[in-house]
């Protein structure tokens, strides 16, 4: 999962073909319109956050479990409904952070003892669940919530503008999503690699028999997994629905977003989630503004080449 | 290779008996359903069946809401009676885009059998509502607020009317007020479909004639959340942009600019500064004081009748904005039409409407905004208000009139000759660079 | 896969004389059902369900029989569909294309241009099992769903193509209920018969094999991906010629027909009915419009997705062989039963 020198030599003679005209591009941008590059990076960054936030947990579920939960941006939504819900009564967008993280937690809970749990081994079944699941969540949402957008609205030290360098102005709050993604990323790459839960959960990931067999109760490894899972899907959501909306509909975009990701970076893996965030984020911020009418088809043309070549994902490791 | 995992059920008697019994049932419950559905459609005579299609989900769900309202306020002056019938009120959703119309509307019209639809409101949903209505010669369709210019300009319906306007008819007077206020270049934001374009060609003939260059132009997907690589390519040698979105994406636009720190000036179409974006809920918007509008209904309209619909509109709807929008005010009228009509014709439905469709197509409808009268395409002639966004004692935001432009037609003054070889607005037409 | 592991033994159809006269009687039922029920019934429910159970056939075949889940079946229709609405469309549009070519023409050009289509998304997706299938061919279809919404010229964007009707011909209007329901009901005769024979043949028992064990066909010398491929190609011509009949049936096309709402509804439909057996997408699309239209006595008039969706995690939970599955057990039930 890793990218081993192994991996990065199969990908030698694409990089080499591929670099050049990309370092090209990026002079030409550089020299047309600075300021508007810069701003590209730093929207693709932020961008890039958020998606790893949303991705982080369906990659740890898919990896562990095996699981392609394809309810999880249902997850982020709920997170996100849910989360305004408790801002507007408490008025603080903390407890709505914390609100959207708890009760998708808890749904992903529910999914795992309930459904996941009695259908071990067959995948195809639960991906169809989790489809059902979603279509049926989506339809909860519109006839609590409505069809209305929601924004949230941060704390004001949290918003507003930063003076930067070059880019003179910049949203303060997408800056926030960057600084808070890294934290978590980081909280997850030590929770992964310095507890002994992590050490469990990448045992499980490896050999989930072999890990059963030296007594580790599994079970109720795979609900703290996927409590984490959908917990920062909702997290997601809350943050997703401050810096741009959570309305019907997201919960496709951001599933279509986690799949690319995890695609991209590898099942399992954290730093492949955020190594895919980062390409995604990216790659669909710079085809939004250099190539607006076709940017969006870019992103799943992508998605398309790397399954043609890699049908395992770019990273390799099968299923 | 027979299976044998257990004995063939079709061999045995009972099972057959069973199973062509069980099949019987089937069949005649079938048929129970069938012949129940016929008969309550037949019972339903006395009661008139009016539909009403909005934007109850999507980005526009707020907008569909007034508009809603101003349905409701319109039956509710004429007691839900009208040409001696009762109505009864069904209500339909879509989501803005022109499947989820055509599916809601062809519910209406063929499962539940109402006689005159109300709707749609986003302009890609009235174009092809207006084509369906081609192939439902026996219901009469009038507009809800969708405003794109082909729906009654390319090949119009005979029962397709509009009492309200097209876009490009609502910002009238806008170009050439834009101009004047020295703003000589610049860039349109706005959504990719129907109804922008042609508000963004009803700015655009007059702001290109005055002398105006729009540097660029900006489409965005409609429901698009993320704004953030259309602002990082507005230029800073621009004076102004005119933002041409509406409801949600209006909202996200103007939050995620403010806090970009865009500081440009706004010139803001008919539904950017509508009341649905002055009065979403939770969201300050001093910042777009003094932002040039136009549209056919302005906030402080000192008429009576005006005056009255806004009094009526707050006394019914407390959860309503705190003053009607320009949907609420489009599906009033179109109701009102409608329903006045009915009364004219005494409820006569016979022939397809004949007589019902004469009285839409010659009737003078008056309105909390002037009188109405249809042209031959069955679109409405109007008076459309020039506006700029103030703040009031309460410290809401309103549009106030700065001048009227009288009896604005979709021809937008031009002639036929000129308007034919303008044509409709598409992404890129009209060009001013 | 495990809904499939069981099948290998049940693949053989049943051909006793009571299932032979069950046919004839569906058959007539079938024939005779527009004379009995409303015009409204024959249109929405009946030629709507006989369309949409064309097009989950297609998915049906693939998945239950070749073991390959695809959401792209949509996407063909979608594609097959426009390509009509382009060539064949009567009304010109305000930006896009219009070339009003004859139906004669139009319609094999279409089918044509979705067969094309579906051969060059089976080469994509050949080498990918399981969920990386569902993927690419899910990645496809949001790819040519913002195609069609983003291109002007060709599909006319956001705003779609209206005005596609079928033709008059020998003083007939093919779009009026009866005569269109007509069509469907042989369309979907010919396309459910052409599968069930497709299974008996060499060919059909090959695929059935790649879907049970791959690398012992290839061991045995079978060349997996062609028939793969291949049986893209034929699910894609099912899904071509299903996809004019839509496009007919709605009288427009627009981005929202291939969006993923729609390609989920057609996996939807053909999981419901049961995977197992091709008639079971006719039986899912069936359950599915009857939902789809009287979910108002249900529930309410808008919660329409909440129902099908209840019912189709029920299936899922309950009956993993869809409706036809759960129809099998009962009458297995009975059999014991009776001969207790």
């Amino acid at each position: 999962m890793k990218l081993s020198p192994v991996a990065i030599g199969r990908f030698q003679p694409a990089l080499w073909a591929v670099l050049p005209v990309l370092a090209l591009i990026a002079a030409w941008m550089l020299v047309d319109n600075t300021r508007l590059l810069a701003l590209t990076v730093l929207n693709g960054l932020t961008l890039a956050g958020l998606y790893f936030l949303v991705a982080s947990g369906f990659t740890l579920v898919f990896g562990l479990m095996r699981v392609v939960n394809l309810a999880h941006g249902s997850l982020f939504l709920l997170g996100g409904y849910v989360g305004y819900s408790a801002g507007l009564a408490t008025g603080s967008w903390l407890v709505a952070l914390m609100a959207g993280f708890v009760a998708a937690a808890l749904a992903g809970v529910l999914m795992q003892r309930f459904l996941f749990g009695r259908m071990v081994g067959q995948n195809m079944r639960q991906t169809l669940i989790t489809i059902g699941i979603s279509i049926v969540m989506a339809d909860i949402y519109l006839w609590v919530w409505g069809g209305d957008t929601y924004q949230f609205d941060a704390p004001d030290w949290l918003t507003g503008t930063v003076a930067l360098p070059l880019v003179h102005k910049y949203a303060e709050f997408r800056l926030v999503v960057l600084a808070l993604s890294c934290v978590i990323g980081l909280g997850l790459w030590l929770l992964l690699n310095r507890t002994r839960v992590g050490m469990m959960i990448r045992a499980g990931v490896d050999d989930k028999d072999m890990l059963s067999s030296i007594g580790v109760d599994v079970e109720r490894l795979f609900v703290i997994t996927f409590a984490i899972g959908a917990g920062l899907a909702g997290l997601a959501g809350v943050v997703g629905g401050t810096v741009l909306s959570v309305a019907p509909g997201e919960d496709v975009r951001y599933l279509l977003a986690s799949l690319v990701v995890v695609l991209v970076g590898g099942m399992g893996s954290i730093t492949g989630a955020a190594m895919g965030a980062l390409l995604i984020g990216l790659a669909e911020t710079f085809g939004q503004t250099y190539a607006p009418t076709y940017g969006v088809v870019f992103t799943f043309v992508i998605m398309v080449a790397v399954l043609a070549f890699r049908p395992n994902g770019l990273m390799g490791k099968s299923a | 290779m027979r299976k044998s995992v257990h004995p063939n059920p079709l061999s045995n008697n009972n099972p057959e008996k069973t199973m062509s019994k069980f099949f019987r049932t089937i069949t005649l419950s079938t048929l129970a359903i069938v012949l129940a559905t016929t008969l309550t459609s037949a019972y339903a005579q006395e009661t008139l069946k009016m539909g009403a299609l909005a934007t109850l989900e999507g980005p526009f769900t707020v907008l569909g809401q007034d508009g809603m309202r101003g349905v409701e306020l319109a039956l509710k002056e004429h007691n839900y009676m009208a040409g001696g019938k009762k109505i009864e009120l069904i209500k339909a959703s879509s989501n803005a885009t022109p499947d989820s119309a055509v599916a809601a509307t062809r519910k209406l019209v063929e499962q539940d059998k109402v006689q005159i639809l109300i709707g749609p409101l986003s302009g890609s949903e009235g174009i092809a509502v207006k084509n369906y209505a081609h192939t439902q010669l026996q219901t009469t369709f009038l507009n809800g607020a969708s405003a794109a210019q082909e729906t009654t300009l390319s090949n119009p319906a005979p029962n397709f009317f509009r009492f309200s306007t097209d876009g490009a008819q609502w910002q009238v007077g806008l170009g050439s007020n834009a101009y004047q206020k020295g703003y000589k270049n610049v860039v349109v934001v706005a959504e990719d479909y129907a109804f922008p374009y042609s508000m963004v060609q009803g700015f655009m003939v007059e702001y290109c004639k005055a002398g105006g260059k729009v540097k660029d132009k900006h489409w965005v997907a409609l429901g698009t959340k993320d704004y953030a690589s259309v602002i990082a390519k507005i230029p800073t040698n621009i004076d102004a942009i005119y933002v041409a979105l509406g409801g949600a994406d209006a909202v996200n636009f103007l939050s995620q600019y403010e806090q970009s720190g865009g500081d440009k000036p706004i010139i803001g179409s008919a539904v950017t500064v509508d009341q649905s974006v002055l009065g979403f809920k939770g969201k300050k918007r001093d910042g777009l004081i003094g932002t040039p509008s136009a549209g056919p209904i302005a906030d402080n309209d000192p008429s009576p009748a005006w005056k009255k619909f806004v009094a009526d509109y707050k006394a019914s709807f407390k959860d309503g904005f705190p003053s009607p929008s320009i949907f609420a005010h489009a599906y009033y009228v179109n109701t009102k039409a409608a329903l006045d009509a009915l009364d004219a014709v005494k409820g006569d439905l016979s022939n397809n409407h004949a007589a019902l469709r004469k009285a839409l197509s010659t009737m003078t409808l008056k309105t909390p905004t002037g009188d109405v009268k249809l042209d031959s395409n069955r679109n409405a002639v109007v008076n459309i208000y020039l506006t700029e966004v103030a703040k009031a004692a309460d410290g809401t935001l309103y549009n106030k009139v700065v001048h009227t432009t009288p009896n604005v037609s979709q021809s937008l003054g031009l002639s036929a000759a000129e308007f034919q070889k303008m044509g409709v607005g598409t992404r890129t037409n009209p060009e001013c660079k | 896969m495990n809904i499939h592991t069981n099948w290998i033994k049940d693949s053989e159809p049943q051909a006793t004389v009571s299932s032979h006269r069950l046919t004839i009687l569906l058959g007539l039922c079938l024939l005779v059902y527009p004379w009995i029920a409303s015009p409204f019934f024959t249109f929405q429910v009946g030629a709507q369900a006989l369309i949409l159970g064309t097009i989950a056939l297609s998915l049906s075949f693939l998945a239950g029989q070749g073991g390959i889940v695809s959401l792209s079946q949509m996407t063909v229709a979608g594609i097959s569909g426009y390509a009509m609405a382009i060539l064949g469309s009567a009304e010109p549009t305000a930006a896009s294309l219009n070339l009003g070519w004859p139906w004669w023409l139009a319609v094999p050009a279409a089918v044509a241009v979705g067969t094309l289509s579906a051969t060059g998304i089976g080469a994509l997706a050949v080498r990918t099992e399981g969920i990386y299938t569902i993927m690419i061919t899910l990645a496809v279809g949001v790819a040519f769903y913002y195609l069609a919404q983003q291109n002007s010229l060709l599909f006319n964007g956001f705003q779609g193509i209206s005005n596609v009707v079928p033709p008059i011909l020998m003083n007939v209007d093919w779009r009026a209920p009866l005569p269109f329901y007509y069509l469907a009901l042989v369309v979907a005769g010919a396309a459910l018969s052409a599968v069930t024979y497709l299974l008996r043949t060499p060919f059909g028992i090959a695929l059935q094999g790649t879907r049970d064990n791959a690398r012992r066909m290839r061991a045995l010398g079978f060349h997996v991906t062609a028939h793969r491929v291949a049986a893209h190609a034929l699910a894609g011509f099912i899904a071509a010629v299903g996809g004019v009949l839509w496009v007919w049936y709605q009288g427009r096309i627009s981005p929202g027909t291939v969006g993923t709402g729609a390609m989920i509804n057609v996996l939807v439909v053909a999981v419901l009915g049961g995977l197992r057996r091709p008639v079971g997408a006719f039986i899912g699309a069936l359950v599915f419009v009857l939902l789809q239209n009287f979910a108002i006595d249900l529930v309410s008039r808008e919660r329409f997705n909440l129902v099908i969706g209840g019912v189709f995690l029920a299936i899922v939970m309950f009956s993993p062989d869809g409706l036809l599955g759960l129809w099998q057990r009962l009458r297995q039930s009975w059999v014991r039963a009776s001969s207790a």
